[in-house]
């Protein structure tokens, strides 16, 4: 791929996983009608996922998963250590993502609860940014795969990143989607920062806020508007703890 | 015969799996000592997450459990829940699920076949020397997987993670516009599985035989995706609620993940498994290729399971075509059934790329998830694994191979189960 008649020098990508499903780094796999352009501007070193060529000499790092086992730890480390730009990429290296519903538990509790008396080692779920500093936060469950190639290929090309501020609601109303909240659904779109092509709400379905905290976001406007409506103060609490995104803003 | 006399092998977080495990293998004066497989991904507990959850995110949450095949935990969430709750799901929504499936299955099982495994056979580290090496095998692989993607996003919104599959049926259906220019593009793709079939005539899979108990869901009238009875090659079959009685769950020190068994030490789910049960069910198309291919039932070779994956791609892209005719047929304007929140207990078994998926849920009167089980196919064909690796490099070390040639065939024999390994230790 050219970018105005040049050649960009390669980048040394690696792409490391941690605890997670893996889905984001699938989705670096996933766009098929670019994915060929997209690989030849990169030289992927280590991928495990996908290859196996393990090479220690990346320039960028994406990280994938949230940390909960201490032997994550010490890898992350030894991964910060050799790249020079670390990007967390997807909920749960961003935000702690779903698993960390698991910190609203006992860790012996949990335990007990999926392996009885045999015991497993976990610790309380952790975020990239609380173990290492992260350079680049690409938030979403699963990232979008357009915005992880667009922000890759502005790092190749050392041009301006940009991830939208602005909220859901926005890229919403663009699609002239009926709005879900006047469906009878809890939706976070007022509350969560755009980037997402409103995906959820587009299929009627209320936003998790998989994606994070808008820029002057107003929960308890939102709060309000909902209750008026007759939900819970539990369910939309329940909502707004799913990814882990608004923690710190909500009880 | 040369006799190696000494082996020690160890993969450390093999390469071209979907998650963490290790392949240790030692052996002495000629003799194995030990092969193992383990599991060493860090658990998520959604199980433990799940307590206190209302049904109607546990799909949304479950989900999560895997990035690859999302939209079959959704759908045996939604099973359970739906089963538990006794909702009735309208047919077309029935139909669109399992068009969601289907795309599923198409999307898991390329990446499976051509960007996870195919580098072996083709003795490269990763699909990316194969853009230029194999162009017209890459170009096949790529149109296929997106096929499967755009069908996933047609029918359920997403492709990782789905978005509009709800609790009695679908949030939003597709519009016919776009179910009828999926059809054309469905026919017109066969011809690259076609080309695909031509080029694994010519691959030679290796040639291991370990006699094995498959496990698969039961085909009434067609090749089983969702619900129904489970069925062994033993001659075991017990109802989807007795599930538990078909996995037979326990725990070893060495791995993270469960193991489960049957009538034997292990059992096997999967492609493999699914076809050895329920060969009969295919479309014609699919059982010439697999007669093309040299794959009858009952087969006991798990490398096979690569090309069983093949079938099933021809299989599914064909009853694909089949489903969307029904559906252009029909009234798609109510795809979801209004029904009352009760107490009550479900099972939800589906077949999932890698095997059959349980999830059973009990749920209070007030909606909400009070227990939780999910099994995996991967936690299922974890011991089947770990016990197919002793006997693999027993006769390997009788053939006098190399450490580097059973290092590779140990490897390819753990890609061939494709095992999702986040996914086993959910």
């Amino acid at each position: 791929m050219k970018y105005l008649g040049i050649d960009p020098q390669k980048v040394r990508v690696g792409v490391f996983d941690f605890t997670g499903c893996e889905g984001c780094e699938l989705q670096l796999a996933n766009k098929e009608d670019s994915l060929l352009d997209f690989l030849s501007l990169l030289e992927v070193v280590n991928f495990r996922e996908v290859s196996s060529d393990r090479g220690d000499d990346y320039d960028v790092a994406l990280i994938e998963g949230n940390i909960s086992r201490a032997d994550e730890i010490d890898r992350l480390k030894d991964i910060r250590a050799k790249a020079k730009v670390l990007v967390a990429i997807g909920s749960c290296a961003c935000f702690g993502g779903v698993n960390q519903q698991k910190n609203r538990f006992e860790l012996d509790d949990v335990v007990k609860e999926v392996y009885g008396d045999h015991k497993v080692e976990t610790d309380k779920v952790k975020r990239i940014a609380d173990v290492v500093k992260v350079d680049l936060e690409i938030p979403g469950c699963p990232v979008s795969k357009e915005e992880v190639e667009r922000i890759v290929v502005n790092v190749v090309l050392g041009a301006e990143i940009k991830i939208p501020k602005y909220p859901v609601c926005v890229e919403c109303k663009q699609k002239v989607n009926t709005c879900v909240v006047d469906l009878g659904q809890i939706c976070l779109g007022p509350v969560t920062r755009a980037g997402c092509d409103a995906v959820c709400p587009s299929g009627k379905v209320g936003c998790l806020g998989c994606r994070g905290p808008a820029e002057d976001a107003n929960f308890e406007s939102l709060k309000q508007i909902l209750m008026d409506k007759g939900h819970s103060d539990s369910a939309i609490v329940e909502r707004l703890r799913f990814y882990g995104a608004f923690n710190g803003t909500v009880g | 015969m040369i006799q190696k006399t000494n082996m020690k092998i160890n993969v450390h977080h093999l390469t071209r799996v979907e998650g963490h495990g290790n392949i240790n293998v030692t052996v002495r004066d000629g003799k194995l000592v030990d092969a193992r497989w383990e599991v060493v991904e860090t658990p998520r507990f959604f199980e433990a997450i799940l307590r206190g959850k209302p049904h109607d995110l546990a799909p949304t949450l479950t989900s999560r459990i895997c990035g690859i095949c999302s939209i079959g935990h959704t759908l045996a969430s939604l099973r359970a829940v739906e089963r538990a709750m006794d909702v009735e799901v309208p047919k077309n929504a029935q139909l669109l699920r399992l068009l969601a499936k289907h795309g599923e299955t198409i999307q898991s099982h390329v990446l499976h076949v051509f960007f996870l495994a195919a580098p072996d056979l083709l003795n490269v580290d990763s699909v990316i020397p194969l853009i230029q090496s194999h162009p017209a095998v890459v170009g096949v692989a790529v149109r296929l997987k997106g096929l499967g993607n755009d069908l996933c996003d047609l029918a359920a919104g997403r492709t990782t993670h789905p978005v509009s599959l709800v609790v009695g049926g679908l949030s939003k259906a597709p519009k016919k516009k776009e179910l009828q220019a999926m059809r054309q593009r469905l026919q017109e793709r066969l011809a690259d599985v076609a080309t695909a079939v031509e080029v694994f005539k010519g691959l030679a899979l290796p040639d291991f035989v370990r006699e094995t108990e498959f496990v698969a869901l039961k085909g009434e009238s067609s090749y089983p995706w969702i619900g129904g009875d489970l069925v062994s090659t033993d001659g075991v079959v017990k109802s989807e609620d007795d599930y538990l009685a078909m996995t037979n769950e326990y725990k070893e020190d060495f791995t993270t993940s469960k193991f489960t068994k049957l009538s034997r030490e292990s059992f096997a789910a999967g492609a493999l498994a699914r076809f050895n049960n329920n060969y009969e069910f295919l479309c014609k198309e699919a059982k010439e290729t697999a007669e093309m291919l040299g794959l009858a039932p009952v087969n006991h070779n798990p490398y096979m399971n690569n090309v069983a994956q093949l079938i099933e791609i021809q299989h599914v892209m064909v009853e694909s075509v089949e489903i969307i005719d029904e559906l252009l047929a029909a009234d798609l304007d109510d795809v979801c059934a209004e029904y009352e929140v009760k107490a009550g207990q479900g099972v939800g078994a589906v077949e999932v790329p890698r095997g059959i998926l349980y999830h059973d849920y009990t749920i209070d009167d007030q909606g909400s998830i009070t227990k939780a089980n999910c099994i995996i196919p991967t936690t299922q064909n974890n011991a089947n694994i770990h016990h197919d690796l002793p006997e693999l490099v027993t006769q390997q070390i009788e053939l006098g191979k190399s450490d580097e040639e059973v290092t590779k065939l140990c490897e390819m024999l753990v890609r061939a189960y494709d095992p999702c390994i986040s996914c086993s230790v959910h």
